[in-house]
């Protein structure tokens, strides 16, 4: 099982599009896949219908009194589950804390799933926190979004700072570019520089386009609405750099995953 | 979507009730609603289990559904919820051995369940499936509702009533049953009382678990004995009939095992129970049954080499599984060749005449069986009369009694074990248990004894022939040498193990096992 998680410390930057559309991709390819909806926002469990809501909350799924495995909802595509979101999530922190081996505890909740899924996606609420550090423990894969702004930038050195830290296991860092506004001199100059000065950023980019925006309109992945759109390639070429990165190989595709 | 791995609620529309352009009748109930293009998908569906209906026993059942592209392995438990399932986009082949099917949870799951035999068609049909999403008010798809048209193999082939299945999404078990539960309110709808397999299987005229290899006659105290004695010999006969089949076209080996087994009771019964079978009828098949015995020896006694060859394998010490593979393919020929002779036999006319007459001189003394004795007494007096046979051959073993004498012993009480089982329709199930679990504990043993002794014998019969045509390497004829080694090691613990497992066969309480059941006679 490889956990790949959408991270970064400034919220808007595309985490949840990218954690939706490479979840699908994954189920595509015949993964069995769980998309872990971290964020209290609830934006991945909006775009695919299923309520916000966790019997017990979060406290109880990180205390263990609740089995992760009975909180799973499927989605409507075949190979893909979800955990849902939880207003309670947004105390997540405090419940991690209360926990021995705070910092690892949800790598050890992930643990039993190993037999149920090849890919678990965790998509994470904007912040440097305790659940972060968790999910940095949990990840092989971090996918970390950048729009390509100063600021942005600034950002990912902080993660991997953070990471540099870590004793024994540390994840890979897979940065790309996110919401690229070709008509920016910024977004050009910082998309044509920063690659050549590091190595864990992707050559997949994604732009900003409408047809990510309308996902939430469409409440389905645009790699699954819209499969031959500029998005869709996108989110696809960032899916192969991904599983390049972490070792996966393309399985069996699947055929008819539309809800439809 | 995981709807796979949960059970469905099934139900039939009556034809001619009340339904939208999807073949749904309408759902009366704003909370749910019915999405999706159904599109219509014709699959190919057989149905398989072992020809012993161990999936059917064990609450299982296994359906293979290939359609256009696709085709996948079906494994469902007793309450219709899947326990594996396998996407087979290969050809497969049936009949097929569980070895023989891809490597995965579903194999996995069949082997304990199906061990060596192979897996049989049992039932076919053809469906045109069309597949709706049942959803909430939120448009989210809470169960696959699978419209389904079957039409089956066989004389009641139908077409059957249109079912549909209701099967919910992972984690919305509760809003999928209230789903069902306005299905199940809409006109014209009934519960499925019997599943798709069932249907197909009544339609191909099988019931299941219409084979088993047990005596399962009813036989009564009153009954006159010869009449009980040729029902016992037809059952027998039938199931011999059953496996002829399966043992010419070799599918598993459990077919020749059921045969030679209900070829050697049927001796059992002519030479223990014959006295009240015409004397001419009993000297006339009584060599007939032998040579039958016989033909199917060499086959099962290299069956049950290669069975065991995976554990001779690992237990080498000394020697590696690849210096012994010579001797698995010398096994291998030989088989090949007995069974070849076994398969000629029972083409050959000589097997024709007796399955001829031998069934219907059954019948004719059937017919016309007389009086006396009574099967009660006249049970209770041969289940009697072997026991002492068997308690007086084992007292007079000591520890210098040649093997000879164990294996005498032996026969002695297979004869008191077919005995038991041909009359168990006569005791009480559990005095039954207790004769026959005392009596297998000294069979297997006795059982352990002989049978290494053979296996060595037959070893370095093997080892002969294999140097005389040169196909074995030294390395082999050492390795084979140290499976020869243990099995004396085993032997000799059999025999140690003897003396402590008769003397609580010939003890007053194993004896008063037996009493329980022959009653006076003992």
């Amino acid at each position: 099982m490889k956990v790949l998680a959408t991270y970064n410390i400034k919220g808007g930057v595309g985490k949840t599009s990218t954690a939706v559309n490479l979840s699908y991709l994954a189920a595509m390819d015949g993964y069995r896949v769980l998309l872990w909806d971290l964020d209290p926002q609830a934006a991945a469990s909006f775009l695919f219908r299923v309520r916000p809501k966790v019997k017990g909350g979060g406290k109880a799924l990180i205390a263990g009194k609740r089995p992760i495995d009975d909180a799973i909802k499927a989605t409507d595509f075949d190979g893909l589950d979800l955990l849902p979101a939880d207003f309670t999530y947004r105390n997540l922190d405090l419940h991690l804390d209360s926990e021995r081996k705070s910092a690892t505890r949800l790598r050890g909740l992930l643990a039993p799933l190993r037999r149920e899924y090849d890919v678990v996606v965790l998509d994470c609420p904007p912040s440097i926190s305790l659940l972060s550090e968790n999910v940095l423990h949990a990840a092989d894969l971090l996918l970390v979004p950048l729009i390509p702004t100063t600021l942005s930038v600034r950002t990912l050195d902080q993660v991997t700072d953070f990471i540099a830290g870590f004793d024994g296991r540390r994840p890979g860092v897979l940065a790309f570019f996110s919401m690229i506004d070709r008509r920016k001199r910024l977004h050009r100059e910082i998309v044509g520089e920063l690659p050549a000065e590091r190595n864990d950023v992707a050559a997949a980019m994604i732009p900003a386009l409408s047809v990510i925006e309308r996902m939430s309109v469409q409440r389905a992945p645009v790699t699954a609405s819209a499969p031959r759109s500029q998005a869709a390639r996108c989110y696809r070429e960032l899916w192969q750099e991904a599983c390049a990165r972490v070792g996966l190989r393309p399985a069996r595709p699947r055929t008819g995953s539309s809800p439809s | 979507m995981c709807y796979l791995l949960t059970a469905a609620r099934e139900f039939v529309l009556a034809d001619g009730a009340p339904a939208s352009a999807d073949g749904l009748p309408p759902l009366e109930d704003p909370r749910f609603g019915v999405a999706g293009q159904g599109r219509s998908r014709a699959l190919r569906r057989v149905w398989l289990d072992t020809f012993d209906w161990r999936l059917f026993r064990a609450g299982l059942t296994m359906e293979h559904q290939s359609g256009r592209g696709t085709a996948e392995l079906l494994l469902t438990g007793r309450d219709g919820e899947i326990a594996a399932a396998h996407q087979a986009p290969g050809r497969l082949r049936w009949p097929c051995l569980i070895d023989d099917l891809p490597a995965g949870p579903l194999r996995e799951h069949l082997t304990p369940v199906a061990g060596v035999r192979a897996l049989l068609p049992v039932a076919r049909a053809t469906s045109v499936l069309t597949e709706r999403r049942g959803v909430n008010a939120d448009d989210k798809t809470i169960a696959m509702l699978t419209i389904d048209r079957m039409t089956a193999a066989g004389p009641g082939r139908g077409p059957f009533a249109v079912r549909v299945a209701v099967r919910p999404l992972r984690g919305y078990q509760a809003e999928a049953g209230k789903l069902a539960d306005v299905l199940a309110a809409a006109p014209g709808v009934g519960p499925a009382a019997v599943s798709a397999f069932e249907q197909a299987l009544a339609a191909a005229g099988r019931k299941p678990g219409d084979y088993s290899s047990k005596i399962d006659v009813h036989l009564s105290d009153a009954m006159p004995a010869t009449l009980a004695m040729v029902t016992v010999l037809v059952r027998l006969f039938d199931t011999a009939r059953a496996n002829v089949d399966g043992t010419v076209r070799d599918i598993d080996t459990e077919f020749l095992h059921d045969l030679r087994i209900a070829v050697r009771r049927t001796r059992s019964v002519l030479k223990m129970a014959g006295s009240v079978l015409p004397d001419s009828m009993v000297s006339r098949y009584r060599p007939e049954f032998k040579w039958l015995g016989d033909l199917t020896t060499p086959t099962r006694d290299l069956d049950v080499y290669l069975l065991g060859y995976a554990a001779m394998t690992t237990s080498l010490v000394a020697g590696t599984p690849a210096e012994l593979a010579p001797f698995r393919e010398h096994l291998a020929r030989q088989r090949a060749a007995a069974q070849r002779q076994l398969a000629r036999g029972l083409r050959s006319a000589r097997f024709a005449a007796l399955t001829r007459r031998w069934p219907a001189e059954l019948g004719q003394l059937g017919r016309s069986p007389g009086r006396r004795p009574a099967t009660g007494k006249f049970a209770a007096r041969r289940i009697a009369a072997a026991h002492g046979r068997a308690l007086r051959c084992g007292s007079a073993i000591d520890p210098g009694s040649p093997p000879e004498s164990l294996h005498e012993l032996r026969k002695r009480c297979k004869e008191l074990r077919y005995l038991l089982e041909v009359f168990a329709s006569l005791h009480d199930p559990a005095e039954q248990w207790r004769a026959v679990n005392e009596l297998k504990a000294l069979q297997d043993c006795l059982g352990e004894f002989q049978d290494t002794e053979v296996q060595q014998a037959e070893l370095r019969a093997f080892a002969t022939q294999m140097m005389a045509d040169r196909s074995a390497p030294a390395e082999t004829l050492l390795a084979m040498g140290e499976i020869a080694a243990r099995l004396a090691v085993r032997q000799r613990a059999a025999r140690g193990e003897f003396a402590g497992r008769f003397a609580e066969f010939a003890s007053p309480r194993g004896q008063a096992r037996f009493g329980a059941l022959t009653g006076a006679a003992s």
